[in-house]
């Protein structure tokens, strides 16, 4: 196919800008959480705070990831497959979310559920949402919104219709066409999405942060224990925490490379 | 004659649950304070739960900066007690309604501990710095939060204008020196303990901080060796209760008991200047006085309100106008 | 013949009512989700920018230090977006066409920029990069510390978007046009090309937005210096924190509009360039 030259050529390429880029950080983070040994790390992990944080990231995470998935695979299919006005609007409009850094999105959602918010009176009426779950949710939901769809457009535009146009000459309804011929067609685009979605999720600091209220054994996330690790000098146990992070991230990876469907893919 | 049953027996059960209600003592108090005292607090609550007022008295707490706490408890945060790194953030939960303008007029000025403005330095501190006149050396790399991304580090700004103003100098010749110091400064991270980090990672020969942060670094095992100049501010932490609480008689005796000896003794430990003088007087080797050490009051500036929109007016404000000099800005 | 076309009409349009049937459904759910999730949100920055008037609107945006921080966070980010496009489709390329020991434990490890908390991201690019580098590389405190770190939170992207269609494409073509006489580049230039862009121009995308709003990671290396290495998103956060909501919303207003704009051209381009493929 490529000649070996070519091929040894980007290799090393693409292997140089992991290395620097993400390799070298992620074994210096494994490397700070095991210097003193075992310990440290073991420590901050144990404690009911940070199990209860674990617990509190994977509900959040359970919730977003889904509503994000369905939301992603129906604005692809309509972004590629229906006509309408706006196309480009809303296109531009799923990416928007990550323009904002997440000091804009707490004050955002601050001057919407704050107690002078537009949704302030929700409050009286004994709606808690600011600093309790539901803020938390939006915020996460906010900023890992694109990923699905944006894994899922270019795909469905890649395949193409044909095979289902298809199937509907041959009388099946849109819900069979879906199911039998589009969905299997961008599995590694949901795939994908749905990991990076996720991983998303789990990393997510600073809005969650701003709308948590920050309190203790109540609303803290897995990153707020990082945070409140840093804070007290302990780095070897907010490095652990963070590789328990990412380690939930690498199992949903693999988990979901693991249900291949029993064709294998070109 | 159904219906007038049914409202009796509504009423007889809504009568019988607030009897309950009322009977059980579950008084719960929420304390929303800035993130450094999270370890004394972890240790007084459990004292003041001791002590008759604080019998049966369960707490949730929260740290974070004091700004975002500020905000927060502005949007809604529930909280009972706040306990912040600087008054004009309690006073501008005044201005939001939410704690009595009075609060300053508490025991200790509404204050709850103290601590002061230090260099940190480097091992052996080979540059020699001792004063503010070193910190203006050439080639002396200064590390210092940014004064607009936190709220804490104007405590350093008013610390080296205050010392110039106590050695003499006019007002126009402090704001010189708060120039040039500006200039040797090669970072200005968001917040103060990021700037602990980064001159942790090597950046810099000399660090502004806090007292009681080089205090708790030192005590999780950091080597943070430090020098109190000769003339430097006194930091003053309030703390006040919050006018929508519920459980307001709780909260000041919770209040009250912050500034027992016992308590006082308890903050010490953990890198606090008491507001207790006689306390104060117990740790004279720990916590020595400087001679030069001044109150942001004692500058006759007209205190921290007047003093937050001449130095620190984002537009008009003499460290708006420093920084874009610093950074090459006409204008 | 008419009698037929008579017969079978009836069915097609029954199908056709249900089609445009689920697709408003599902066109008006992802236009509600899309108007709670983000429309919501950006209008009540807009109306907190505009809270000073136009006039503080402007003097909002206008000042140096605004301006400043501004041009810094769109080069840097536009940067990062290009080196993106080029770096990530060939680490796409290589874990899709390439075999190597080790290949599947990288591609595992592709999104852990987004699973590691942003002080984590921050605080080991410092030590690794910063004046304590192992390596000897000290880029910390410049404007090299931000493409460093808005790479670093955007890796993901191009490679992530790339994969999906690089799995699905046709090898066929490729062999054929090899079979047919053109060389590996002209191969790569009429085949697999276009059929990558949109992939590509998705990535880039997400990681141009994705940098613009960096915050965390970007905060500690930087070094923070205003007019210098201060990125808009910490002067927003800058002014947050001196009361200013208003000029915050405002600051943060014009880095969306902009960013707006650039991904609606991005979205253009995308469209130009597949217009071949539309009926």
């Amino acid at each position: 196919m490529t000649s070996p030259l070519r091929r040894i050529g980007l290799r090393v390429i693409a292997l140089g800008y992991l290395i620097v880029i993400l390799v070298a950080p992620l074994a210096l983070v494994f490397y700070r959480t095991f210097e003193d040994g075992i310990g440290p790390a073991w420590d901050a992990l144990s404690t009911p705070e940070t199990v209860n944080a674990f617990k509190l990231t994977l509900i959040i995470t359970a919730i977003a990831v889904p509503l994000n998935t369905i939301f992603g695979i129906a604005c692809g299919l309509a972004i590629v497959r229906r006509r309408f006005r706006g196309k480009g609007v809303v296109n531009a409009l799923v990416d928007l979310p990550l323009a904002l850094s997440p000091v804009v999105v707490g004050l955002s959602l601050f001057l919407l559920y704050g107690l002078d918010g537009w949704f302030g009176w929700l409050g009286d009426h004994g709606i808690q949402i600011l600093f309790s779950l539901p803020a938390m949710v939006i915020a996460t939901i906010f900023v890992s919104l694109p990923f699905v769809a944006r894994e899922v457009v270019p795909t469905l535009r890649e395949i193409g219709d044909e095979q289902e146009q298809a199937a509907r000459t041959l009388g099946a309804n849109s819900r069979q066409t879906f199911w039998r011929i589009t969905l299997p067609a961008i599995r590694w685009a949901v795939i994908y999405g749905v990991v990076l979605t996720t991983a998303r999720c789990l990393g997510e600091y600073g809005a969650v942060a701003v709308v948590s209220g920050r309190l203790q054994g109540e609303t803290e996330t897995a990153t707020l224990r990082v945070e409140e690790r840093y804070e007290s000098f302990d780095l070897a146990g907010a490095y652990a925490i963070s590789i328990v992070l990412a380690l939930i991230a690498v199992l949903v990876l693999v988990a979901m490379t693991a249900i291949k469907p029993k064709e294998e893919a070109a | 004659m159904r219906r007038r049953f049914i409202v009796l027996a509504l009423l007889a059960a809504a009568v019988a649950s607030s009897v309950a209600a009322a009977s059980t003592k579950d008084t719960r108090l929420s304390l929303v304070a800035y993130s450094t005292p999270r370890e004394a607090y972890n240790q007084l609550i459990p004292e003041f739960q001791k002590t008759q007022p604080g019998n049966g008295v369960g707490f949730s707490q929260s740290y974070a900066a004091s700004g975002d706490q500020t905000r927060a408890v502005k949007a809604g945060l529930n909280a009972d007690v706040v306990a912040l790194s600087l008054a004009p953030d309690v006073d501008e939960l005044v201005a939001a309604g939410l704690v009595d303008a009075k609060w300053k007029r508490q025991s200790y000025r509404g204050m709850v501990t103290n601590s002061l403005v230090v260099f940190v330095v480097r091992d052996g501190n080979p540059k020699q710095i001792r004063g503010w006149s070193d910190l203006i050396r050439p080639r002396v790399q200064v590390v210092t939060p940014n004064p607009f991304t936190s709220g804490s580090a104007r405590w350093n700004v008013m610390a080296a204008y205050g010392a110039q103003r106590k050695l003499g100098k006019t007002d126009k010749q402090a704001q010189g020196y708060l120039l040039k110091l500006f200039k040797n400064v090669v970072s200005q991270d968001k917040s103060a303990r990021d700037s602990l980090q980064t001159f942790n990672a090597g950046r810099g020969d000399v660090l502004l901080a806090y007292e009681n942060e080089a205090l708790f670094a030192q005590s999780r095992g950091q080597k943070l060796p430090f020098v109190i100049p000769r003339s430097t501010i006194l930091i003053e932490n309030p703390i006040a209760v919050v006018k929508t609480s519920d459980h307001k008689a709780e909260a000041n005796a919770f209040l009250r008991f912050l500034r027992t000896p016992a308590a006082q003794r308890t903050f010490a430990e953990n890198g606090y200047r008491p507001v207790n003088k006689a306390v104060a007087r117990e740790f004279t080797k720990r916590f020595p006085a400087r001679p030069g050490q001044f109150t942001i009051e004692q500058l006759g500036l007209g205190g921290w309100e007047r003093v937050q929109k001449r130095f620190f007016d984002p537009r008009t404000g003499v460290m708006a106008r420093i920084e874009r000099q610093v950074g090459g800005v006409t204008g | 013949m008419s009698t037929v076309d008579v017969a079978s009409r009836p069915v097609r349009s029954v199908k056709l009512q249900s089609e445009r049937a689920s697709t408003a459904l599902s066109l008006g759910l992802v236009t509600t989700y899309l108007t709670l999730i983000v429309g919501l949100p950006i209008a009540a920055l807009v109306f907190e920018s505009l809270n000073g008037g136009w006039a503080g609107f402007w003097e909002a945006v206008s000042s140096p230090e605004a301006v400043g921080a501004l041009k810094l966070t769109l080069w840097t980010s536009i940067a990062v977006a290009l080196l993106n496009a080029v770096l990530g489709t060939v680490t796409a390329w290589v874990l899709v066409r390439d075999s190597f020991r080790g290949k599947t434990l990288v591609n595992a490890i592709i999104d852990l920029p987004f699973a590691l908390p942003t002080i984590v991201a921050g605080l080991t690019l410092l030590a690794l990069y910063g004046p304590q580098s192992p390596v000897g590389i000290n880029v910390a405190f410049t404007t090299t510390s931000i493409v460093l770190a808005m790479l670093f939170v955007t890796l993901p992207f191009v490679v992530r978007t790339v994969q999906p269609v690089l799995l699905e494409l046709d090898q066929e073509l490729e062999q054929a046009a090899k079979s047919l006489g053109a060389s590996n580049w002209q191969t790569f230039r009429r085949v697999v090309f276009p059929n990558v862009l949109p992939g590509i121009l998705s990535g880039v995308a997400l990681a141009f937005a994705k940098a613009v709003g960096e915050f965390g990671s970007l905060v500690i290396i930087t070094g923070n210096l205003p007019y210098k290495t201060q990125v808009s998103s910490v002067f927003i956060f800058s002014r947050i924190e001196s009361g200013d909501r208003a000029g915050a919303a405002a600051v943060a207003v014009v880095l969306l509009a902009i960013s707006f704009a650039l991904l609606l051209s991005i979205g253009a381009i995308r469209h130009y360039a597949t217009r071949h493929d539309r009926d």
